[in-house]
């Protein structure tokens, strides 16, 4: 009898906005091909409709709640919450910040009240709300195990566990160390906590991430397992359109936030420009902190260098990477970081800062201190200039993050519910 | 008759300091970790290591006889850091049981890139060899064992010299032994004396892997291996790294008591001696020409020149390295000359190695860098620095320094 899972999940296909949805998508497209049963339950705010004569990605078919994907092994139960992955009210949050800022009252109590309120009122209604209807979705469903993906799954996770006796495994994706620095909101911490001392496993994206969860909530150390993420490949291997243009370039692709540190990749840059002229940098994303870079940018006086282009998709994301010499991940903290992988496989090479889950395993990389502004640009120029170097860090890196495959992530966590459920 | 050949490789290369694209100073090297490696491998090897030997040659009374090839860089490091291995190295050459072999002064590759600067730095060698230790050597070893015809042809044009070490590779013996004497194909003058890889592996490599069948190893079975080689051979050429005393087999893993009793259990047998290398070159014939068109050395399992020319960044590394010995020559100032030529020192491209980066081996022995590509990037930036230095002395003018006396 296989293992039947209950994961409670977050975005498909074409509505992926961040690395969560990704990784999610990944480890259960991964399972069904491993022939794990899953039944994935999708917070939506509005029921999923496709144009007429046109294929969602996922493959998604039905009506109302239920779906039928092309996975042979995953049922998709849609549950209607405006709950999202990357908390809706962030960007409000940012502009009373800047509000408090322009009126003067920029004071850490402002911006404190402002992390507070990234997640909006109505954050604990909505979870509530969602557990309420994931626990009716629970009724209707047979499963052995119960899969939580971050936070705001975690309460739901842990009512469906208390009120079934299956035991709960809970995947954390990011802390709120991660997304918020130190000033945590102690509501997301406390679930946070909660969730990892209810569940009967935590698995963790790094050792990053082990450690913050051993340090920071307590966690058993033999209760964290580290499972790392995959990358889909898709035989994608030289640009589609060639090269005309003479200048370098230098992107940043990912959620302009605090925790992704934007304004690092733009005094590196400004470093960058000291030694070479011929280097445009691109910034690709949306957040928080975009309009805040933007005018950075402009104070360094770096602001015809600098390119921003807001959120791509699609077709758009492979030609960004199509331009570029090298790919920067300069996050202040980075649980894992599939984008990197994802860079390699556009054959970028690419560069991580020292504090994500990647540099810890991965070695055809270029690694730095996010804060390290100097030796960011240093090997921001070395890249630029040695074409050895690009090269290498490309064939190798690629070589390497092709060895990330999902199925071994699946295999593992098949093994960690195996553990679970023989109660080793 | 068996005669076992001792010859150890006594190296440490200036490693260069963090030198970024913003970096404009001259102060390449990191003084601060070579002093601090050079003053623990003192510690640790050379100065117990000595030690040691000096006790067995004179217990021994002219029967126990080594020998040692000391870089140039290392022997400046000493002289400044650790003035007491100098002295004891000073007092092993006195017993008169002591032979010092000369290489190129700074460990490199010249050999490979630049004739002249070959030529110039084993001149520089010789003289130094011979100013420490009262020797003029007579026998050659390339760096790490790096080895084919051409350079025999080479070192036979250079002169002055008997023999040359190389590693006892399979692929060029096939079923010859390397336990005889050899010579090149072009030349009537110089003997080869082939590394015994297994015997001496024995002792660098497996000594404390208890993985080994062999383990532990003790000196009267060691001597018994070299007891069967009576009859099958001349010598037992065990060329292995200094270090392996104390530094890469700790002493805790008996490699030191080991070496104590082995003279005495090899001399057990009335046809084994000990022999430096010039000995050796004396006392035997050449049985066999050995052909060797492709270069071996004593590196990883190839035995080729992969740990140092085996990906783009180390040949565009050494390539761009070369590529200013015009320059370099032209500036014509002695710290200059001296910078390039510590440049040129072998590790700096062993550093950049990916062939093992995967698995992290003896690649990581000292390495100071995190990556291959850290050390790449941090090699061109200083390259970068001293190819400006070398433009803007030429630009300036004709030099008033003195002509080229950086080596002494």
């Amino acid at each position: 009898m296989k293992t039947r899972t209950l994961m409670l999940g977050w975005e498909f296909p074409p509505f992926i906005s961040g690395g969560l949805g990704t990784a999610c998508y990944g480890l259960t497209k991964a399972m069904d091909r491993l022939g794990m049963p899953v039944t994935f339950v999708l917070p939506r705010a509005m029921p999923i409709r496709f144009p007429a004569g046109e294929e969602s990605p996922a493959g998604m078919e039905g009506s109302g709640e239920h779906y039928q994907t092309h996975l042979r092994h995953m049922r998709i139960r849609a549950i209607p919450s405006t709950l999202t992955p990357y908390a809706p009210g962030q960007s409000q949050a940012a502009a009373s910040w800047r509000r408090a800022k322009a009126t003067g009252a920029a004071t850490l109590e402002a911006l404190g009240e402002a992390t507070r309120a990234v997640y909006g009122p109505d954050i604990r209604q909505e979870v509530q709300r969602y557990a309420v209807r994931v626990m009716e979705v629970a009724e209707e469903e047979e499963f052995d195990v119960i899969h939580a993906h971050d936070w705001m799954t975690f309460p739901a996770g842990i009512a469906v566990s208390a009120r079934t006796g299956k035991p709960l495994i809970v995947q954390v994706h990011s802390t709120e160390f991660d997304r918020s620095g130190e000033h945590v909101n102690q509501y997301v911490y406390d679930i946070e906590r909660q969730g990892v001392h209810a569940a009967a496993k935590v698995i963790a994206v790094s050792n990053y991430t082990r450690n913050i969860l051993i340090n920071r909530y307590g966690a058993p150390p033999e209760k964290v397992e580290v499972v790392y993420n995959g990358v889909e490949f898709n035989g994608q291997t030289e640009a589609s359109f060639p090269r005309t243009w003479p200048d370098k370039t230098v992107l940043f692709l990912g959620r302009v936030t605090m925790q992704k540190g934007p304004e690092y990749f733009l005094f590196a840059a400004k470093r960058v420009l000291e030694k070479m002229d011929n280097v445009k940098f691109v910034m690709a994303g949306d957040g928080d902190m975009l309009y805040r870079s933007i005018e950075l940018a402009a104070n360094l006086g770096i602001g015809h260098r600098v390119f921003f282009t807001r959120f791509l998709r699609g077709a758009d994301v492979d030609r960004a990477y199509q331009m570029a010499d090298l790919y920067v991940m300069p996050s202040v903290s980075e649980p894992f970081g599939i984008a990197p992988l994802e860079a390699l496989q556009h054959n970028v090479p690419v560069l991580v800062s020292k504090t994500s889950g990647i540099a810890e395993t991965f070695r055809n990389a270029l690694k730095v201190d996010f804060w390290d502004i100097n030796e960011m640009a240093n090997k921001m120029v070395a890249v630029l200039r040695y074409p050895p170097l690009q090269e290498m860090l490309r064939l190798e890196g690629r070589k390497e993050a092709l060895r990330f495959r999902w199925e071994d992530s699946a295999a593992r966590v098949s093994d960690i519910y195996q553990h679970v459920l023989s109660g080793t | 008759m068996a005669s076992v050949c001792f010859y150890f490789q006594v190296h440490q290369p200036y490693r260069l300091r963090h030198y970024t694209i913003f970096d404009t100073g001259m102060d390449y090297f990191d003084d601060h970790k070579n002093a601090e490696i050079c003053t623990k491998v003192a510690r640790k090897c050379y100065l117990p290591a000595n030690r040691l030997f000096l006790e067995l040659i004179r217990q021994h009374r002219g029967r126990f006889k080594i020998s040692y090839s000391i870089t140039g860089v290392l022997l400046e490091q000493l002289k400044e850091y650790a003035p007491k291995v100098l002295d004891s190295f000073r007092e092993l050459a006195d017993t008169g049981c002591v032979e010092f072999l000369t290489e190129t002064y700074h460990h490199s590759l010249s050999s490979l890139y630049s004739p002249q600067e070959f030529a110039d730095q084993i001149t520089a060698h010789r003289q130094l060899i011979y100013d420490l230790f009262h020797q003029k050597p007579r026998v050659f070893r390339n760096t790490e064992l790096i080895y084919n015809n051409g350079l025999a042809h080479a070192i036979e044009q250079i002169g002055g010299f008997d023999a040359i070490l190389a590693e006892g590779a399979d692929h060029i013996l096939g079923y010859r032994s390397p336990n005889y004497i050899y010579r090149p194909p072009n030349s009537t003058k110089l003997k080869l004396l082939l590394k015994n890889y297994r015997l001496s592996d024995d002792i660098a490599f497996r000594f404390s892997n208890r993985g080994w069948a062999e383990w532990p190893l003790g000196a009267d079975k060691f001597a018994q291996w070299v007891n069967a080689v009576n009859g099958n051979g001349y010598v037992v050429n065990l060329f292995v790294d200094y270090e392996t005393f104390g530094e890469h087999q700790w002493e805790d893993t008996g490699i030191f008591e080991f070496l104590r009793h082995l003279p005495i259990e090899i001399l057990k047998h009335p046809d084994n001696d000990f022999k430096t290398p010039s000995e050796v070159a004396a006392a035997y014939p050449a049985v066999d020409v050995v052909d060797v068109p492709y270069f071996v050395s004593w590196a990883d399992i190839e035995r080729d020149l992969s740990a140092w020319l085996g990906n783009a960044m180390q040949h565009s590394a050494i390539r761009e390295l070369y590529k200013l010995e015009s320059i370099v020559r032209e500036a014509n100032d002695p710290q200059i000359l001296d910078c390039w030529r510590r440049l040129q020192t072998s590790d700096h491209f062993y550093y950049m190695c990916t062939k093992w980066f995967a698995d992290g081996d003896v690649h990581k022995y000292f390495n100071p860098y995190d990556s291959p590509y850290d050390s790449y990037i941090n090699f061109m930036n200083i390259l970068d620095n001293l190819r400006s230095r070398c433009r803007s002395l030429i630009s300036a003018g004709p030099s008033q320094g003195s002509p080229v006396a950086a080596l002494s």
